[in-house]
């Protein structure tokens, strides 16, 4: 009866074991970014050789997100005093186009629409303690302010350093971000607003399979015009929006120093110390206490016996 | 009929005897009349209005914050020195009540009320940290994001609060004289200690963890994956030197409270802490070359940060090292508590390379953060707070001696 129970306690043990490696296993799948994830998102492949820096996709995406300091289409289309500096998002502007030299032809600078990449496995959602991100099946990562405390790791934590705070907002300030434009993407048919106002069409959409296909079929039809490399494809996991351009991309403003590990694979082995931590401590405190508490009995003993021998004699 | 005045004669006596230290309302005002509180008047007369500034005027005119810079002194500073230095209770806590160690068992309320306040005040100050302070139970009571090491850090910080809480209790209750109060929270101390072993192991470590996702804004030199290790262990060193210091100090300024002063009992047991503090520090020196072997960054040591690193490890963690142990085989207490100074400096100056001075390398100077005076001061004040709270409890509860009716804690 006895033996049965143990066998039956071994055999519990050995489940609980393999269910356990099957659980390791498929999460390690899942960090290394292989995955199909999520096999129809949409993405944007961004032609630099295309565009010819008219900021119309600038204007477009503060017109439908309604972002405050707006100015005329025409306003942004002569300023070009912009350019003079080297800018990144802030809190009411999603993208900007930044301006580079052309090594290659000087007449002719290269201009840079840059907003958030939307990765494939997002540092931002992973940094975020009260999950305000989130990685939709159609691509976008988007964000929800009613759930932000403000910590602002998800700036901390983005390799790209897109996300913006709402400094100046005293009592209600929000994390800004390219949104993807997720309320058109995610009805049929619909396009980002800035992708659809491009007048050279330097922007594609569509399934980012399909981009990645299109991106290499371009390097290789048209030779000397690219360089060989998709930016995004394969950086930190893996982007939704995506990269060609005719020199290095470290030229154009982009790191190129990232590697292609997910960022959330980074804290993952930290994390997974949480339970047995939990379970090793305790045991180890309670052992090495009970050895204190004996060995204090034993002594006590000791010196009770020699107190009594002594009274005895 | 005369029960009235009665009542209100006993409660008058208890304010007196509990809150005013038995002197008259008049007699205690009078009494706080001194040198250290006109200091601390001034700091709070510049620190409260600033705090009240930025808590209606928001974080962009009252920080030096930017899209690029998310993180201060708010965070490298107040948070992340602050829970460093705190790790006190715990170590003490580990060393008189699991490893049995009886000698050390005075300097345990001590190091409990500092890890405490320490505690407090680090989550205090954070709060003036985020966007929507009003919003900090989020993260325990809304929505669970369980893949950030920040959900983590917010969870142990709060029950490890709890449990230095209830470690403190007991001082609590026998100041207030609830003998069977008292009693219960004697014997959770046992449990707490445990639960806040586990707690405290993985958040100091989560706290360092915090940077792992950043690979490509920290130097490679702070960069590795041995941060969790880096910074548990410098908390335990940090701990054990702010007890020397603490121990030191305390004994010296409320050394009218206790009856039984041994001034030779104290300087035994300051060794003791050097020659832990000392061991504690070889292997945090070690645990650093590691690291950098592991990551293959000695390229690195003959940059400008390179020189920022070895000016950390060797003066900052080697030398102390060997200072401490000198300071033990010769049983100089004043040299071990003058190098338990320079360690916690260390443990400051190793925060802040990890949060601000590391952090964004990459960027050009006039991309890279420094802190507003507003930060600073309102930095300042917080501390100030915590230790005129600190001293109020001192002056009050039997922290550093034994409650002549109570006998000393068994569980």
């Amino acid at each position: 009866m006895k033996d049965a129970s143990r066998r039956n306690f071994i055999k519990v043990l050995a489940g609980l074991g393999f269910s356990a490696t099957l659980g390791r296993a498929s999460l390690a799948r899942a960090d290394s970014g292989q995955l199909p994830g999520y096999p129809n998102q949409y993405g944007v492949l961004v032609d630099t050789t295309v565009c010819i820096g008219c900021r119309r996709c600038e204007w477009a995406c503060k017109e439908w997100n309604k972002l405050p300091n707006q100015k005329t289409l025409k306003e942004y289309e002569k300023d070009q005093n912009v350019f003079l500096t080297n800018r990144r998002t802030h809190a009411d502007i999603y993208t900007v186009v930044n301006r580079f030299e052309n090594p290659r032809d000087s007449s002719r600078p290269i201009y840079v629409k840059k907003q958030c990449m939307h990765c494939y496995e997002p540092g931002c959602a992973s940094s975020c303690f009260v999950k305000a991100f989130t990685k939709r099946p159609q691509g976008a990562v988007t964000y929800d302010a009613s759930l932000c405390v403000g910590c602002r790791y998800c700036m901390a934590a983005c390799p790209f350093d897109m996300p913006a705070y709402q400094y100046d907002n005293p009592w209600t300030p929000e994390v800004t971000k390219c949104t993807f434009c997720f309320d058109r993407i995610s009805k049929e048919g619909g396009i980002p607003a800035c992708v659809s106002i491009c007048p050279v069409e330097t922007m594609t959409f569509g399934r980012r399979t399909d981009l990645i296909d299109l991106a290499h079929k371009k390097i290789r039809d048209n030779p000397g015009r690219y360089v060989n490399h998709v930016y995004g494809e394969k950086e930190i996991g893996g982007t939704s929006w995506l990269y060609l351009s005719a020199v290095p991309f470290d030229k154009i403003g982009f790191r190129t120093d990232l590697g292609t590990v997910p960022i959330p694979t980074l804290s993952k082995p930290f994390l997974s110390l949480v339970s047995p931590v939990f379970i090793v401590i305790p045991a180890l405190a309670m052992g090495l206490y009970s050895f204190k508490k004996r060995r204090d009995q034993l002594e006590q003993d000791e010196i009770k016996k020699a107190l009594e021998k002594k009274e005895g004699k | 009929m005369d029960s009235a005045p009665a009542t209100m004669k006993l409660e008058d006596s208890w304010v007196q005897e509990k809150l005013f230290l038995g002197m008259t309302w008049r007699e205690y005002v009078r009494s706080n009349f001194t040198k250290f509180n006109a200091v601390v008047a001034v700091i709070l007369l510049v620190g409260i209005p600033v705090i009240i500034y930025r808590l209606v005027y928001g974080l962009g005119p009252s920080t030096n914050l930017s899209d690029n810079n998310p993180w201060g002194i708010w965070i490298g500073f107040d948070m992340l020195c602050g829970v460093a230095l705190a790790a006190g209770g715990f170590v003490i806590g580990t060393a008189v009540h699991i490893f049995g160690m009886k000698e050390y068992g005075f300097l345990f309320r001590p190091a409990v009320l500092t890890g405490f306040l320490g505690y407090l005040f680090a989550i205090i100050a954070l709060t003036f940290d985020l966007g929507r302070y009003y919003r900090l139970p989020y993260p325990m009571v809304v929505s669970w994001g369980v893949s950030s090491v920040l959900f983590l850090v917010a969870w142990h910080v709060a029950l490890y609060l709890s449990c230095q809480f209830v470690e403190w209790c007991p001082a609590i209750f026998e100041w207030l004289n609830m003998k069977k109060a008292r009693k219960i929270f004697i014997q959770a101390t046992l449990g707490a200690t445990i639960f806040g072993v586990c707690l405290s192991m993985l958040h100091q470590s989560a706290l360092g963890s915090i940077f792992l996702l950043m690979p490509e804004k920290l130097h490679p030199l702070w960069y590795s994956e041995y941060i969790p290790l880096w910074f548990f262990m410098s908390a335990v060193v940090g701990g054990i030197a702010m007890t020397i210091i603490e121990s030191g100090a305390s004994h010296r300024i409320f050394s009218h409270q206790i009856k039984r002063h041994d001034p030779e009992h104290l300087n035994r047991v300051t060794l003791g802490l050097g020659k832990a503090a000392s061991v504690a520090l070889f292997a945090y020196f070690f645990m650093k070359i590691i690291g950098l072997a592991h990551g293959n960054n000695w390229a690195y040591l003959n940059t400008p940060y390179g020189y920022l690193y070895l000016f950390e490890v060797l003066g900052f963690v080697f030398i102390p090292a060997m200072i401490f142990m000198y300071a033990v085989q010769n049983e100089l207490v004043g040299l071990v508590r003058g190098c338990a100074i320079v360690t916690v400096v260390g443990i400051i100056l190793n925060r802040l390379d990890h949060s601000i001075i590391a952090f964004n390398w990459h960027l050009p100077l006039q991309d890279r953060y420094y802190p507003h005076w507003m930060e600073v001061v309102l930095t300042i004040t917080v501390v100030t707070i915590g230790v005129l709270t600190f001293q109020w409890i001192m002056n009050r509860m039997p922290i550093l001696y034994e409650h002549p009716d109570y006998e000393p804690e068994h569980h």
